[in-house]
């Protein structure tokens, strides 16, 4: 019997689990989280659980039966409220080292956790993307993702007039569940113009047919949204909020084909809150540390069985691209099945590919244009952690030859969430400046965590 | 007010009736439901932001999902906690973070140190 350790409890690593019990492998899930689902089924507490939840979420009852089974079965523990910090390549048999800290977060004693099985699922997921613009610091901006997980899991409406503001389906989730919590939301503006949108999802729209489940969840928003008459505007976007101490106003502004804002067209539209995200960034960090290879555009290289470069470890889920709950279900249900050594049926793959057609649509229909850093200013705060303006980036001398002159020159990427927030963005940055110098990333965090010296030093 | 915890009796969603809970921020005592973040309830009544940014910058929640480190404070005498991951519980006291806000910890100069590796 082979043991397997899920790292994420999404619904990658959930579907992940459940197929290597029916595998017959002695299986341990784990997650930073103190729930189980991730943040698609980011939810309230089992003592405030409320009667009719099931109307925040899609996929609420499939989820339901995989949390009660993997709770129940004799092979499996779930481990939540453990924080994975590192991981060590292993050579005697086991997949990777993992050491992870078990407890309340922040707690001054956690609780050491080692684990070395012979078979590693990663399913870390995903966080928005969000670009920057003059002001995206003021309190009252959010991410789509904390609009989301506020709503679903502590029923706060993170304002009274919200404006959403972005790129992706996402928008769209992200507009009812505020609705769902009383918020008034004033408009979606989603930067992708109508010709990107009918290229990415009118072209071959008979393919579209066997998505049928990401069908009825789009047209669930899409009926809601006309319910309550919220204006979607394509080709638009956030180009700056303003207001004293918070959030007041928000300027949009119409976008060219590359995201460019176009002259003359902004207003100014009052709010209290505005939830942004462009897309979604794979949570690398565990996967780089484990050794695996990473595609030239960013996500864990698999083969067709889920299994990385490393092996005995498997990686799905948003971690191998960018495609949504279905997508990485099916394919947490692959590498599950692979990594406790059972047979993948033909239906499984059949299924990933119709998904992984349905992500192509989404990253040609949304993906991030370069004309975006258009709407920077000089002061327009690129790292919120060291408060590192986007001036101070393209003017410090040496700044643009490296990422590391850049980090070590400005301190951008250097502060509490050593550059998840800000990395991709300052990649970008300096891209587009002559002379960049070697091909580093601001994925590589061997820490994956915050760790206290104390328990540092007990390890 | 702008953001507020939506009331259970209005809540189509149905959750049950509160149990209130009451937690400190810099002394000022807000009130939520047992089973909320700390971050939950200081947005569920109203509060939007507690740390002062190196540049002197207002943060509050920004990702909500312990990515981005905006909403870290101290609780219960410990440092650089993300309020956003951390259960709410009757009496925590939670003290603000930022340029001159008491410490446990200082490096030298006038920024705070974290708890946090630099890597």
């Amino acid at each position: 019997m082979s043991d397997v350790l899920v790292i994420g409890a999404g619904p990658a690593g959930l579907h992940a689990a459940s197929r290597a019990l029916d595998a017959g492998a002695e299986v341990t899930v784990l997650d930073a989280h103190d729930l189980v689902g991730g943040q698609f089924w980011r939810h309230l507490p089992d003592d405030r659980a409320a009667a009719d939840e099931a109307q925040l979420h899609h996929g609420w009852k499939s989820f339901q039966q995989l949390r009660v089974r993997l709770e129940e079965h004799p092979r499996c523990r779930v481990l939540t409220g453990t924080e994975v910090w590192a991981i060590e390549p292993e050579e005697h048999g086991a997949a990777a080292r993992v050491h992870a800290l078990s407890g309340p977060s922040g707690a001054l004693r956690r609780e050491e956790v080692l684990l070395t099985p012979e078979r590693l699922v990663l399913a870390t997921g995903a966080h928005d993307r969000v670009l920057p613009f003059p002001g995206w610091d003021l309190p009252g901006v959010f991410s789509a993702g904390a609009a989301q997980a506020l709503a679903k899991a502590e029923r706060v409406a993170v304002g009274e007039r919200v404006l959403v503001a972005g790129a992706g389906p996402f928008l769209l989730a992200t507009a009812a569940s505020l609705i769902a919590t009383g918020a008034t939301v004033v408009g979606v503006h989603e930067a992708a113009g109508p010709s990107a949108l009918c290229r990415g999802w009118l072209s071959r729209p008979w393919e579209l047919a066997s998505s049928a489940r990401k069908l009825t969840e789009l047209a669930a928003y899409v009926t809601g949204h006309l319910r309550h008459r919220i204006p979607y505007v394509a080709g638009s976007a956030v180009i700056a909020a303003e207001g004293n101490g918070r959030v007041e106003s928000v300027r949009v502004t119409r976008l060219d084909r590359d995201w460019r804002p176009v002259a003359r067209t902004e207003r100014d539209i009052a709010v209290d809150a505005v939830a942004v995200s462009h897309g979604f960034t794979p949570r690398l960090e565990l996967a780089i540390a484990a050794g695996c290879a990473i595609t030239a555009d960013r996500f864990v290289a698999v083969d067709a069985r889920q299994a990385t470069t490393v092996p005995g470890v498997y990686a799905a889920g948003e971690l191998t691209g960018i495609g949504g709950m279905a997508l990485s279900a099916v394919e947490g249900a692959i590498a599950g099945l692979e990594a406790a050594g059972g047979v993948i049926p033909r239906q499984l793959l059949a299924e990933r590919a119709r998904q992984r057609a349905f992500a192509i649509r989404l990253e040609r229909a949304h993906g991030i244009r370069p004309g975006w850093t258009d709407w920077l200013c000089d002061d327009t705060t690129i790292c919120r952690c060291e408060d590192v303006p986007f001036g101070a980036l393209s003017l410090t001398e040496g700044a643009t030859q490296s990422l590391r002159a850049a980090k070590l020159s400005t301190r951008a990427g250097l502060g509490s969430c050593q550059g998840r927030t800000c990395g991709r963005t300052v990649e970008e940055i300096l891209r587009q400046s002559p002379g960049l110098l070697g091909t580093t990333t601001t994925d590589q965090r061997p820490i994956a965590a915050p760790v206290r010296l104390g328990e540092f030093a007990r390890e | 007010m702008v953001s507020r915890r939506m009331p259970p009796a209005a809540d189509p969603t149905r959750p049950p009736s509160d149990v209130p809970i009451t937690i400190t921020l810099d002394g000022t005592p807000y009130t939520g439901t047992a089973g909320q973040t700390l971050a939950g309830v200081l947005l569920g009544a109203g509060r939007l932001s507690w740390r002062t940014s190196p540049g002197g910058a207002s943060r509050g929640v920004f990702c909500g999902i312990g990515v981005c480190f905006d909403c870290i404070a101290t609780v219960n005498d410990a440092c650089d906690v993300r309020l956003c991951q951390r259960r709410a519980v009757d009496g925590d006291r939670v003290v603000s973070q930022g340029l001159d806000a008491p410490l446990p910890l200082r490096s030298a100069g006038t920024r705070p140190a974290h708890g946090v590796a630099d890597v």
